[in-house]
């Protein structure tokens, strides 16, 4: 074992063996893809309505703060052992916690976007006769866009690690690599699985961040 | 409840492992983006890649990180010393780009003025820019002392020992109470710091009260 691990790692990836069959790399990767997609749209139907409601309001805005808060300080592990065992093998188990865990970052991201707009602007549109809806939808929505996509880019990020911690209760996903690789000694596979999360991890960051700048309406600044 | 009853002893030094690798990226992650941060203000271009560099490192998640550290650094995977090493990194992370913002948000005029009444450079940093920038910097602390607590349990599923432990153990025997001890107990720790912090804040800037300063 006097062999560089990183070139282990490289010989690991590079075997065609890797790269088909129900374990293979393409079906882990789709996995985790499938997780984070479904964890965030959960997340999403349930977070951005109530945002864009605490948002566009005012109410309950302490309570969504403190909500978002508290979500932020629980350990991402925590959970995913908690509902492992409460729950059981199975699909419902991780999404309860990927849910949970995407939640604060898609409120905040809802709720952010919508004060983001000048409520001089917002006063206009309500005395041009817009109504209540009218406005979120055509005046706040719009042009806080991009704080909302940032909200998403939180929340993808914080499920893509998730993901791949519940791996260690029997999920699939790139997870599986690393803690196949722990339970085996084998330091090289462990690293190639790690390379494969942050590929993966930087690739969605950086789509969003993408669609982030994208979503900016002219003559404003992106984050 | 009775396991967690059985097992405070347990509870209580998992703990103090815990404090040991969260604290120290915690002060080191504040320490170190002060510089860092004067050094991205003194050119735009460093500002935007440092600004880039930090959202990207944000990115990673904390499992590969701390796998592949020992590889580049040359600690054992089950080394709570590599744990340190990754958690400041992400410290960094987000804390350099809020001091950043926070030396900016402090007025140009301002500065003018305490050169004009004699301040030398480094003391007019200490007396002037730092406690005009202290707020902006308590809530990026804030943010970090937060993450990190419960960032450390991660290095449980890698066999270091910290309140992750009682995630990893309670699910291999299938005890609910210890895992929910555990949740418990990593929330509550990362609660109590903030509420120290925004006490220190209170003691450090009294002039600064009510809105406290802190990330969406």
């Amino acid at each position: 074992m006097n062999e560089n691990p990183f070139l282990g790692a490289l010989d690991w990836l590079a075997d065609p063996m890797r790269w088909s069959g129900p374990s293979g790399i393409p079906v882990r990767t789709a996995e985790h893809l499938g997780y984070t997609a479904l964890g965030v749209l959960v997340a999403a139907l349930i977070a951005v309505p109530v945002g864009l409601y605490v948002g566009h309001t005012g109410r309950f805005k302490g309570l969504a703060v403190g909500a978002a808060g508290v979500a932020r300080a629980l350990p991402t592990l925590g959970l995913v052992t908690l509902f492992a065992l409460l729950v059981g093998i199975g699909l419902t188990a991780p999404l309860l916690a990927f849910v949970t865990l995407a939640i604060p970052s898609l409120l905040a991201g809802a709720y952010s976007a919508v004060e983001s707009a000048d409520p001089a602007t917002v006063d206009a549109a309500r005395a041009q006769g817009m109504t209540e809806w009218q406005i979120l939808t055509r005046v706040e929505i719009p042009l806080g866009m991009s704080l909302l996509v940032g909200g998403v880019r939180g929340a993808t990020v914080q499920v893509v690690a998730t993901a791949m911690l519940a791996a260690y209760v029997g999920s699939g996903g790139l997870g599986r690599y690393i803690f196949q690789g722990l339970g085996s000694q084998d330091y090289p596979q462990m690293i190639a699985g790690s390379l494969l999360v942050i590929v993966l991890a930087l690739v969605l960051d950086l789509a969003l961040l993408l669609l982030q700048r994208l979503t900016a309406p002219r003559g404003t600044v992106a984050p | 409840m009775s396991w967690v009853l059985d097992n405070l002893d347990v509870i209580a030094g998992y703990t103090g492992a815990h404090l040991v690798q969260a604290l120290p990226p915690i002060l080191l992650a504040f320490v170190l983006s002060l510089p860092l941060a004067k050094l991205a203000n003194s050119r735009g271009w460093l500002r935007t890649g440092v600004t880039t560099t930090s959202g990207l490192m944000y990115a990673i998640p904390s499992l590969p990180l701390f796998v592949l550290l020992p590889g580049l650094i040359g600690t054992g995977v089950r080394s709570p010393l590599n744990i340190v090493v990754a958690l400041t990194l992400y410290g960094l992370a987000l804390m350099v780009p809020t001091a950043s913002d926070g030396f900016r948000s402090v007025s140009r005029d301002v500065l003018g003025s305490a050169t004009a009444q004699g301040y030398a450079p480094a003391a007019r940093f200490l007396a002037v820019e730092l406690p005009l920038a202290g707020p902006v910097l308590l809530g990026g602390v804030r943010v970090v002392a937060v993450s990190t607590i419960s960032l450390v349990t991660v290095g449980g599923v890698l066999g270091v020992p910290s309140l992750g432990m009682l995630f990893v153990d309670g699910v291999r025997r299938g005890i609910v109470a210890e895992i929910a001890a555990g949740v418990v107990a990593t929330a509550a720790l990362a609660l109590l710091t903030d509420a120290l912090l925004v006490m220190l804040g209170r003691l450090l800037m009294p002039w600064h009260r009510g809105r406290e300063a802190g990330r969406p």
